[in-house]
């Protein structure tokens, strides 16, 4: 955030409650940004009624009294967009976090105020346009090497008019030299701001076709994602979105990684600071953070700043997909900022509606999840942005405002269950409960590139597995023995599609990433004991000795092989071996 | 300093004062009745012409003719190593009758927020000795671990015979140091027995000397319940970071806590949220939780303990639900067990730990305590599935299997959990007592677990040889 900008005019507080302060004098308009008192806090314009001014301030306001000044700067809250945002970690209005330690310490103090990208540092420009070339809004003007795995395309910017180049300076220059000049005047740098509330503008929204790969067997397999799409992952607390949404960002094959914080727990930020730089990306080999950003919004650091982290977050992610690359947006969790909002709205006694949330809740909801999606990019080419928003409803009830609004906007569901996790199965996604409205459009996908019967594969599995819940309910009330041999091999299948499937180790090294071809393997594997299961049944086999062959709990070792397809292998032949012995 | 005796208002906790000058948000505020009597209390509003205080001590005998002086500072607490085996009241004033507190420093009791990238993320075991926490639900040093308890249930004998067990083995602690164990224990709004519970228990183990204790017992103002913990944290956060002490700050009873928070809220006219607790619970609830950790380059970490009772043992009621979400994981204490006799009453499927992966393992504790952990946690959730359908159909309609996985259930809760609240187990003999209890299952059951910890622990030959045999026949 770089607010240094010009004080357009100034006034005076005539109140502080907590985050909110009201100004008199200042002449403003909405959402614009304001430094506060005489150490200058950051806010931003959220009403205006006559003479006073409401804000919303982003630091701790103890101390601040009546009387002290209020700068308006007369602009939006704008993001610093520019080589030097991936690879980097901020607080909920783009300050980097370790700026902030060198200056106060291991604690957040106030006042202090910091550009999101470094403006002091040079890169390495490569043009990619010549003097006489005429360029657009959009168009790409040359290249900088931002990490070792992402080249950095310098953009003219949507604001622009565009025309002839007739300046291009190659090589290597600060962000905030001039390094393509227009014959219009217009002067391009590698530093642009965009205002954080209003979406970057692109050409069209097409219908996503292709699946953002998670490595995640219950993911991929049943409920996939499309690249440009948006999931929500509600569950109590315990459930394990976190580590969900964290196998997500180390794991899924996005190009760009943009991870938000917003009010979680401040050890399990730095968990992800201290994991993601030593995590390698499967698909380059380069480290993961050479992909992402972090943006570390912590519960206790103030309230207004984690209303703002989404909308900072969601431009960044934009940006990228101007560049044309395919970025997964993460935001742990929404709740929390949906929270931030109706604790500003109280503030300012709104009228509540649903659950004390404020009447716009499913408004800005809506917004912020349009902004995902595959587009066409000003200059013609593709860019998507997927989001994940976890939710994170009270007392895991999935009924309340924030779930509901969410479910309407988003077509992938992964439900998380409390009792699930509780027996350690993880990922904890209820497969019942649990859809996702891309699968349709994402078969073609599959069939081409891994398997031509995929989308047959899955609908075994989920008839064995809907069977399934229908007949624990009987064995509720009578007893597993009580049901017919058939059936109880049904079951048996069954156990071994939620352990061996399902069920995924994410602190294993192995396990932790399934590619969508084990995933397959795995499935097809328990699909051949089954098949061979009940022609022994059918041969006369008896089924306690069909459900106890050796061979079969080795279904649940298939996922921490690394060798795997030989393992599948020889184990399927094993248990054909051993199932057919039996008759 | 300028004194006003201007009240426009008393209601509940809460004094207006009408003002001419401008007063800063938080800032501290003394009232003196006319009897002499001097309360304190604190801004929660500011406007150019009024200012509304809550008043920590009540506001009994204030009316229009107290006067009112602003302090111009936010509330501060004395700190000092010596604070420690000293017992102070919610207010931070010593009633242990020892000599006046002379401070190092003055810190301002509202904590600035941890910077992430300044955290050393927690990952150094600390041994309770209880094998329901150390075996499936491991501490780390920094984290915050709240107790979910309910009235009636002995979440106290819990919390002290963690904070006199809790030790960090040799073989985990870094080389060449030495720094020390604190404890500091704030009491909101609990009883005098409670406290004399902690009190005596302190002082036989001799753990009173490295004790800091705030007291704010039921009887003493509902508002002061607001500033103990955030004493008790600043203290922590001193003794950590300054000193280098291994803090475990034991908070008890949240849950008295937050009905205070709520009593302030309704006398402000505030739209209530759930239940009738503030919107920014939340918030308020993390600037507590959240003062929990380590940083790089310091010695020291703090550890919480709060200890809450759930209204009606309702863990979805707005005070557990927002701090399972903030904390990093939770002890349930279990109706049933406790019933049975259990001690104590652990109840492990819906308790958690969230650092537990890092603090565990080959070096730290030893390499098959995740497979085994996750084992226990699977086995015994079936187990308990099971006796819901053993009371329909009876034990006879299980199979051998399932029976089986019964025993392991009972054995479970009898040998493994119900240690009593005065025996010590180290890591080895919780993880030991564990093969015992799994070697009931039949080995190919133990599919949580890697292959060769299981030829290195399983005891129970009988199972597998029946499966050979089985085999064999086949």
């Amino acid at each position: 955030m770089s607010q240094t900008d010009t004080v357009t005019d100034t006034g005076e507080i005539a109140s502080v409650s907590g985050p909110v302060v009201t100004a008199t004098g200042l002449d403003a308009q909405m959402n614009d940004v304001v430094y506060v008192g005489d150490e200058g806090l950051m806010g931003e314009v959220i009403e205006i009624e006559g003479e006073t001014t409401t804000i919303q301030v982003y630091e701790e306001t103890s101390g601040i009294s009546p009387g002290q000044p209020v700068e308006n700067t007369g602009e939006p809250l704008t993001v610093d967009l520019g080589p030097g945002v991936l690879d980097t970690i901020y607080d909920g209005v783009q300050r980097p976090l370790d700026v902030l330690e060198d200056e106060m310490g291991a604690f957040l103090d106030r006042g202090v105020d910091s550009p999101g990208i470094d403006l002091e540092a040079s890169w390495d420009f490569s043009p990619t346009v010549s003097v006489g070339d005429t360029v657009e809004p959009g168009d790409v003007v040359g290249t900088v090497p931002e990490t070792v795995s992402i080249e950095h395309k310098v953009l003219v910017p949507p604001d622009f008019e565009g025309g002839e180049v007739v300046e291009v300076n190659e090589g290597e220059h600060t962000v905030t030299e001039p390094i393509v000049v227009l014959d219009n005047g217009e002067e391009v740098t590698m530093h642009q701001e965009w205002p954080v509330r209003q979406a970057r503008p692109s050409e069209e929204k097409f219908t996503p076709t292709e699946p953002l790969i998670t490595g995640q067997r219950v993911q991929d397999g049943l409920f996939p994602i499309a690249k440009g799409g948006t999931a929500a992952i509600p569950g109590p607390f315990g459930s394990g979105k976190t580590v969900t949404q964290q196998q997500l960002a180390k794991w899924s094959d996005a190009d760009i990684v943009v991870y938000i914080g917003c009010g979680e727990r401040g050890n399990e930020m730095t968990e992800v600071i201290e994991d993601f730089p030593d995590l390698t990306d499967p698909k380059s080999g380069n480290p993961l953070m050479a992909r992402t950003t972090l943006i570390a919004n912590t519960s206790n650091m103030p309230v207004a700043a984690r209303e703002s982290c989404i909308y900072t977050g969601i431009t960044i992610a934009e940006f990228y997909r101007d560049m044309g690359y395919d970025v997964a947006l993460m935001a742990d969790s929404t709740s929390r900022w949906a929270e931030a909002m109706r604790e500003i709205s109280s503030r300012l006694e709104e009228m509540p509606g649903e659950g004390g949330y404020p009447a716009y809740l499913a408004a800005r909801l809506a917004q912020f999840y349009e902004r995902a999606g595959r587009f066409e990019t000003l200059r013609g080419d593709e860019g998507s942005v997927s989001v994940v928003g976890a939710v994170s409803p009270p007392g895991g009830d999935f009924s309340e405002p924030v779930t509901q609004n969410t479910l309407r906007i988003v077509k992938t569901f992964w439900a998380l269950d409390a009792d699930l996790a509780e027996s350690r199965h993880f990922p904890s996604i209820n497969w019942t409960e649990s859809y996702s409205l891309y699968k349709d459009q994402l078969d073609p996908w599959f069939e081409d590139n891994v398997a031509a019967d995929w989308p047959e594969e899955r609908q075994w599995a989920v008839d064995v597995l809907d069977e399934e819940d229908e007949l624990q309910e009987i064995v509720q009330l009578v007893g597993r023995d009580a049901l017919p041999d058939d059936q109880r091999l049904t079951l048996d299948v069954a156990r071994y599609l939620r352990e061996a499937f399902l069920q995924q180790d994410a602190f294993h090294d192995v396990d932790t990433f399934s590619p969508p071809e084990k995933t397959y393997e795995i499935l097809t594997a328990i699909h051949t004991y089954n098949d061979e299961a009940f022609a022994a049944l059918e041969a006369g086999a008896p089924i306690e000795e069909i459900t106890s062959i050796d061979a079969a709990p080795r279904l649940n070792r298939i996922a921490t092989q690394e060798e795997y397809e030989e393992y599948v292998e020889e184990l399927e032949e094993e248990i054909t071996e051993q199932l057919q012995a039996l008759y | 300093m300028k004194e006003y005796q201007t009240i426009t208002e008393v209601s509940g906790p809460l004094v207006y004062v009408e003002t001419d000058e401008p007063i800063g948000y938080d800032e501290i505020v003394e009232i003196e009745t006319p009897s002499g009597e001097v309360k304190r209390g604190q801004v929660l509003e500011t406007a150019e012409d009024y200012v509304a205080i809550q008043v920590f001590e009540g506001t009994e005998g204030v009316g229009q003719d107290a006067s009112v002086r602003f302090l111009g500072e936010t509330l501060k607490l004395p700190v000092t190593e010596d604070l420690l085996g000293r017992v102070l009241d919610g207010s931070g004033n010593p009633i242990d009758g020892g000599p006046d507190i002379v401070p190092d420093e003055r810190r301002s009791i509202v904590g600035a927020a941890i910077n992430p990238t300044a955290r050393e993320y927690p990952e150094e075991f600390i041994q309770t000795g209880i094998s329901a926490i150390d075996g499936m639900n491991t501490l780390v040093r920094g984290q915050k671990l709240p107790i979910f308890s309910a009235s009636g249930l002995p979440h106290s004998e819990l919390a002290l015979q963690i904070a006199r067990q809790a030790s960090v083995p040799e073989d985990v602690a870094d080389e060449g140091e030495e720094t020390e164990f604190a404890v500091v224990f704030a009491g909101m709004g609990i009883t005098q027995e409670e406290a004399n519970e902690f009190m005596d228990d302190f002082e036989r183990t001799g753990a009173l000397e490295r004790s800091v204790v705030f007291l704010n017992l039921a009887d003493d103002p509902a508002v002061e319940r607001t500033v103990t913990p955030r004493m008790a944290l600043t203290t922590a956060e001193y003794l950590a970071f300054e000193e280098g002490y291994h803090v475990l700050t034991v908070l008890t009873d949240m849950t008295n806590y937050c009905e205070a928070l709520r009593e302030i809220g309704a006398a402000r006219e505030e739209v209530p949220g759930r239940r009738g607790y503030p919107g920014y619970m939340y918030t308020d609830l993390a600037q507590l939780y959240e003062r929990a950790g380590r940083l790089q380059g310091e010695d020291g970490s703090v550890t919480q303990i709060p200890i809450l009772t759930m209204p009606g043992d309702d863990d979805t009621h707005p005070i557990p639900d927002l701090t399972g979400y903030i904390t990093e994981g939770q002890i349930m204490l279990g109706r049933e067990l406790n019933s049975q006799g259990v001690e104590p009453p652990i109840d492990v499927l819906p308790s958690l730990s969230r650092l537990m992966d890092d603090g565990i393992g080959e070096g730290v504790t030893r390499a098959d305590h995740s497979g085994v952990s996750d084992q226990l946690f699977a086995s015994y959730a079936e187990g308990k599935d099971l006796r819901d359908l053993v009371n329909i159909v009876g034990r006879e309609a299980l199979d051998e299997r399932d029976n089986k996985v019964l025993d392991f259930a009972e054995a479970f809760e009898e040998q493994f959990v119900d240690q009593g609240f005065h025996t010590n187990r180290d890591i080895e003999d919780t993880l030991d007592i564990a093969w015992d209890i799994l070697s009931i299952l039949p080995k190919n059951e133990l599919s949580r677990i890697d292959e060769e910890f299981i030829e290195e622990h399983y005891a129970g030959g009988e199972s597998e040889t029946a499966d050979d045999a089985e085999e064999a026949e086949a």
